[in-house]
């Protein structure tokens, strides 16, 4: 499956006037598995796909500098695939300057907080329902794991193991849900490790660095990482695609994508809205119906 | 007004109630000319629309010991800027379950409707919410996460 993503780049160098291609390579001195920014066709062997290539590298479409090296191909994972689509329908690439090259996925495998790893799958991976990337311009790979999921048959990309951990917190009283992100919480060091990592979360300039006024206690203080991970999940509604990148670059090992699950859950059970998998969908928060939900207001 | 001297320990709940100029603010100036009593626990904040109201300034509210939150806007319909309740409507659906996941007690966020003729409802409202609160006692999880900070 390498050689056959290696050729499909090479054929994108030669004919279709890539500039670059974003894929996975060796890059950490330990051998570790990051982005890697191909030029050249001379250097397509840097490219590697395993089950270490765990990366959303949907994330660096939206830097100018790469935009600077012309026409992209991108290697995407089924998951990282949606987060192509919502960044083509919030207008912040131009799909047509873009080749997709989809990989088929089988999981990912588990790397801890510590870097110790497992065999066992990423958590997210365990039980997923997506393994065949939709919205895509080359598919690599096949497997007898299911089909594609696209806007017909939309899922939320995560996992009967997630939804069940999510669906047990969600079962705990108000309080030992507050007790349990208490405890979260209190670990994080505000690195904003899952801000960079996510392809989402675009903003030039993040509402969290500004500080005249300052919306939310910039420090690693306790409410300050309430509020701060209460912000990123929420302006994620309707929009996060679930791959997971956040958690898997926390360094604390907060299970951020719970949050990101929540709000994905909401946006299908009451709007029908998965996002990432419709090409041209207008964005879930930003449209209305007047038929919308509206038990809870009085 | 009431004569009757309060216990000076008895909890006084602090409602943060975030109205839209046009309906809800003007509600409440008419429960006043109308001399409808409502408990004074209630700091009214006026935005121009509740399509304006940041889901941050709910989260602020308990941050600086704002026992329960009220957000209150135009009916479906009755917008001035013609669709900021109905962008709202939709985004407070989604962030209640939000709340819920981090185990922000719901009990303590009220949303409503209240035009510029309905008086009566926020002066009921709000009575309803203190007494509720009052019940409840003070957010003191909440507190103790900003204490901790």
């Amino acid at each position: 499956m390498e050689n056959e993503l290696r050729n499909a780049i090479r054929e994108l160098f030669a004919n279709q006037g890539v500039g670059v291609a974003i894929g996975y390579g060796r890059v950490g001195v330990d051998g570790a598995v990051g982005a890697v920014f191909v030029t050249s066709p001379d250097d397509v062997d840097q490219l590697v796909w395993n089950n270490e290539c765990r990366q959303n590298l949907a994330v660096h479409l939206t830097r100018p500098e790469v935009k600077a090296l012309g026409k992209i191909a991108i290697v995407c994972k089924p998951c990282d695939a949606r987060a192509v689509v919502v960044l083509a329908n919030e207008a912040q690439i131009k799909r047509e300057d873009l080749v997709v090259v989809g990989v088929v996925c089988e999981g990912i495998r588990n790397v801890k907080p510590d870097g110790s790893t497992s065999d066992k799958d990423y958590p997210k991976c365990e039980t997923c329902v997506q393994h065949v990337p939709a919205n895509v311009d080359v598919v690599i790979g096949e497997t007898s794991k299911g089909e594609a999921l696209d806007a017909k048959n939309a899922e939320v990309a995560t996992t009967a193991g997630h939804q069940a951990k999510l669906a047990k917190l969600r079962a705990m009283s108000a309080e030992e849900r507050f007790q349990y992100w208490r405890d979260e919480f209190s670990r994080c060091v505000r690195c904003y490790a899952c801000r960079q990592s996510c392809p989402l979360c675009y903003c030039n300039r993040c509402v969290a660095d500004k500080n005249r006024p300052a919306r939310i206690d910039t420090s690693a203080s306790l409410k300050g990482n309430f509020a701060w991970n209460i912000l990123r999940a929420f302006h994620l509604a309707g929009r996060c695609v679930g791959c997971g990148a956040c958690a898997s670059a926390c360094p604390a090992g907060i299970e951020l994508d719970l949050l990101n699950l929540t709000l994905a859950n909401a946006a299908k059970e009451h709007f029908g809205f998965v996002a990432g998998t419709e090409v041209g969908a207008a964005p879930l928060i930003g449209t209305y119906d007047r038929d919308d939900k509206e038990e809870f207001i009085r | 007004m009431s004569t009757e001297t309060k216990a000076p320990d008895a909890f006084e709940p602090k409602i943060v109630a975030f109205v839209c100029n046009w309906c809800t603010y003007l509600g409440a100036d008419l429960a006043g000319t109308n001399r409808l009593e409502y408990p004074a626990n209630v700091r009214i904040i006026r935005l121009p629309c509740t399509g304006r109201i940041d889901f941050n300034l709910i989260v602020k509210a308990f941050e600086i010991g704002a026992d329960a939150v009220l957000v209150s806007g135009c009916h479906p319909g009755d917008c001035h800027y013609t669709a900021g309740n109905f962008h709202a409507r939709r985004r407070w659906k989604l962030f209640r379950e939000l709340l819920d996941t981090v185990g922000v007690d719901l009990n303590r966020v009220y949303f409503s409707w209240i035009s510029a003729a309905e008086g009566a409802k926020f002066q009921s409202l709000v009575t309803e919410i203190v007494e509720k609160t009052k019940a409840m006692g003070p957010y003191q999880e909440y507190k103790s996460i900003v204490a901790e900070s």
